[in-house]
């Protein structure tokens, strides 16, 4: 039984984790929170679901929009965020986002309307603990995946420069506009992962990822803001306690169930405020 | 031609009155308002979600809207012609409450037919008791309408109530499965806690029991973690209590579960295909819920001349809308119910129209089941008090069992 539900727990929190992902790179390159993440998760899960419904076999067109995420958020950071970017200060950029998550919401509403779809699942005749299991894996393999990139290639390199300190880049040469547009590809290609993840147990429709973008923030914070490791972990921790808590802590029942996890959060930035695997900010004196 | 523009400026000098009056009755209904009625129309407003989130129920108008369209094509309502206003609140209260006044204060409507949803319902119940309006067989299944009448007497339900709905599952399982043990997923607000609690006190006095019970907020992405809570209770009967969303997502962790196989109880207000469908229809045979009304594509109804009627009207009046939908055909339903008040009323004015809908003696209606009628007296403001069960087989739900009453008996008061 605890199994059962450890299992259960692992499952949607591997769907957090990997938005908290989505949220931590946006954040890493660009210091702006990006409150549309969700929502362009959504919009890459529905064109997943177009192509599997036209005829595409799934293990397809997965690939197939996660390179369309990619180059979605590269236009979105080159047509709409870099032009803000220059005038207008950070506030301008987060209301920006939020902006885009009221778009990009209703125009999903607008071409597949509110109506539920059910999205096919990658392992569709395995136990739901199996399934869930999968899932962790493959948001696992994902930031396995990105550390490889970040940690050990050249662009990997530029890419942490940039991120340690933009002016400094660009002044060494490096073409900072370009690893930022990167940036925003990588993110929104890990939300449409997430998406995917998520949708076969949630259901596909336009307010799906809602829900789900509070606890990636949740994650996110917990882990640690600046941290893709942190956001992972993050992620699994609020999936587990929010299952398990509804079990085993019985004063806790319905109505505070959603708490847990915030409260977690709230203890652990009383103690340690760059979060769990954050770093904490440093100055020169 | 001075006469008429006598008439013109008196119109005028009413209209601009702001008490929403105008024209005050004489003869023997003297003193009723008679606004938005005359020998030859009959003026009627009804706010639904045509936008939004909620506007999968904008097929309620729809129904709605073609029974009207029917009955003025055979001569409308003793030779009065309905002209309904359709407008849209996008499932928000406060425009809700706009869009009552426009109808009401601009448009000089009769009465209010129809709000959609408790949230709306409740802000524009306000506004229809400051200004005496009839709102009449509002579409949600809250108790207020029905419990609030002394004090809210413009107001009146149609469906039958989410409480009567939680009898009619506690007398099946009384009769049926007289020792089961009832696991309850709900939704953490009003529509929740409203069954939920009725169900609860249906079932006291019996040896049904609620061994566990597990809430979600609409807020939630997901209920998976709740079904392997109440998984772990091992309950014979899962009585599930969501809106359509979770309901797909609570009928899909059912199924995946293999250890776990109760008998799902599935509340009404999720019952539809729209839910059914994504789940997968294999995956939810067997699973119960309660209804009042026919549905349209079944074989037994086949030759029923109403459903005839009824498929034909909506072919010709309302053709983008889908026939078999039950939000389509409860439009229907309400629409017929009032036209069957408007007769029933003693003059033509709004008291007279209030006082009828609460004097409503087994009234027929085409599209309900058979042995399902409309009722209301003294102390009872509640039309549809009886359901009967149905079970999904194949590809829809089969009516089984005989129909529920949830006014007589001993959980009836």
């Amino acid at each position: 039984m605890f199994g059962q539900q450890l299992l259960e727990g692992l499952g949607a929190g591997a769907g957090y984790a990997a938005l908290a992902l989505a949220l931590v790179l946006t954040y890493r390159f660009t210091g702006i929170v990006n409150f549309a993440q969700g929502e362009l998760a959504m919009l890459a899960t529905y064109v997943a679901w177009q192509l599997v419904v036209s005829g595409m076999p799934y293990w397809v067109a997965l690939p197939v929009t996660v390179a369309l995420a990619f180059a979605a958020g590269v236009l979105t950071e080159r047509l709409v965020i870099r032009r803000l970017e220059s005038g207008a200060g950070e506030v301008t950029l987060v209301v920006t986002t939020i902006g885009l998550y009221v778009l990009v919401n209703a125009l999903a509403t607008l071409v597949w309307t509110a109506a539920l779809r059910a999205f096919p699942s990658p392992f569709p005749d395995s136990p739901p603990g199996l399934a869930a299991l999968a899932a962790a894996g493959v948001a696992g393999a994902v930031l396995g995946a990105l550390a490889l990139v970040v940690r050990r290639t050249g662009l990997g390199l530029v890419m942490r420069a940039v991120a340690a300190d933009a002016r400094s880049a660009r002044l060494s040469g490096v073409r900072v506009g370009r690893v930022l547009a990167l940036g925003w590809g990588a993110a929104a290609a890990v939300g449409a992962l997430s998406g995917v993840l998520l949708a076969p147990t949630l259901f596909l429709e336009p307010s799906m990822m809602t829900g789900v973008l509070v606890y990636a923030f949740a994650a996110a914070t917990l882990g640690g803001f600046d941290s893709a490791l942190g956001a992972v972990a993050g992620g699994l921790a609020v999936g587990v306690t929010e299952t398990l808590a509804g079990t085993y802590l019985g004063f806790v029942g319905a109505d505070l169930k959603i708490a847990v996890p915030l409260v977690i959060v709230v203890a652990v930035l009383l103690l340690r405020p760059q979060g769990l695997f954050g770093s904490a900010p440093v100055e020169r004196a | 031609m001075r006469r008429v523009l006598l008439v013109l400026t008196l119109l005028l000098l009413t209209g601009c009155r702001a008490d929403g009056g105008g024209a005050v009755l004489t003869g023997e209904c003297a003193g009723q308002d008679g606004t938005g009625i005359d020998a030859d129309h009959v003026k009627v407003g009804g706010i639904y979600p045509l936008s939004g989130p909620a506007s999968a129920y904008a097929a309620v108008a729809q129904g709605a809207s073609a029974y009207f369209a029917h009955l003025n094509r055979h001569g409308g309502v003793d030779g009065r012609r309905v002209e309904f206003l359709v407008r849209d609140d996008a499932y928000e209260p406060a425009r809700a409450v706009e869009e009552a006044r426009r109808l009401v204060l601009h448009e000089r409507v009769f009465a209010l037919f129809q709000t959609l949803g408790t949230p709306s319902t409740a802000a524009v119940r306000e506004f229809a008791h400051r200004w005496k309006v009839p709102q009449v067989f509002v579409a949600t299944g809250a108790a207020a309408w029905g419990a609030e009448a002394e004090r809210r007497p413009w107001t009146i339900g149609f469906q039958p109530s989410y409480v009567a709905e939680a009898r009619v599952y506690a007398r099946y399982l009384a009769e049926e499965l007289p020792h089961a043990r009832v696991a309850v997923l709900y939704q953490n607000d009003d529509f929740g806690h409203e069954l939920l609690d009725g169900f609860r006190r249906a079932i006291a006095g019996t040896s049904v029991r609620i061994v566990a019970e597990r809430g979600y907020e609409v807020t939630d992405p997901g209920v998976q973690g709740q079904l392997a809570n109440l998984a772990a209770s091992k309950a014979d009967v899962l009585l599930d209590v969501s809106t359509p969303k979770f309901a797909a997502q609570a009928l899909a962790a059912d199924a995946a579960m293999t250890g776990w196989n109760p008998l799902h109880i599935l509340n009404g207000v999720a019952a539809s295909p729209a839910v059914l469908q994504p789940v997968g229809y294999d995956k939810v045979q067997g699973v119960i819920t309660a209804g009042f009304q026919k549905d349209p594509a079944a074989p037994e109804w086949a030759d029923d001349p109403a459903v005839r009627t009824y498929l034909t009207a909506l072919e010709r009046y309302a053709p983008e809308a889908d026939p078999g939908s039950q939000q389509v055909v409860f439009g229907w339903s309400a629409a017929e119910a009032f036209v069957k008040t408007l007769r029933r009323m003693r003059c033509p004015s709004r008291e007279a129209l209030r006082a009828a809908a609460h004097r409503l003696d087994d009234v027929r209606l085409g599209m309900l089941l058979p042995g399902i009628t409309l009722s209301t007296g003294p102390g009872d403001a509640f039309p549809i008090e009886a359901e009967q069960l149905s079970r999904f087989e194949g590809e829809r739900w089969v009516p089984f069992g005989r129909v529920i009453d949830t006014r007589a008996g001993p959980a009836g008061q």
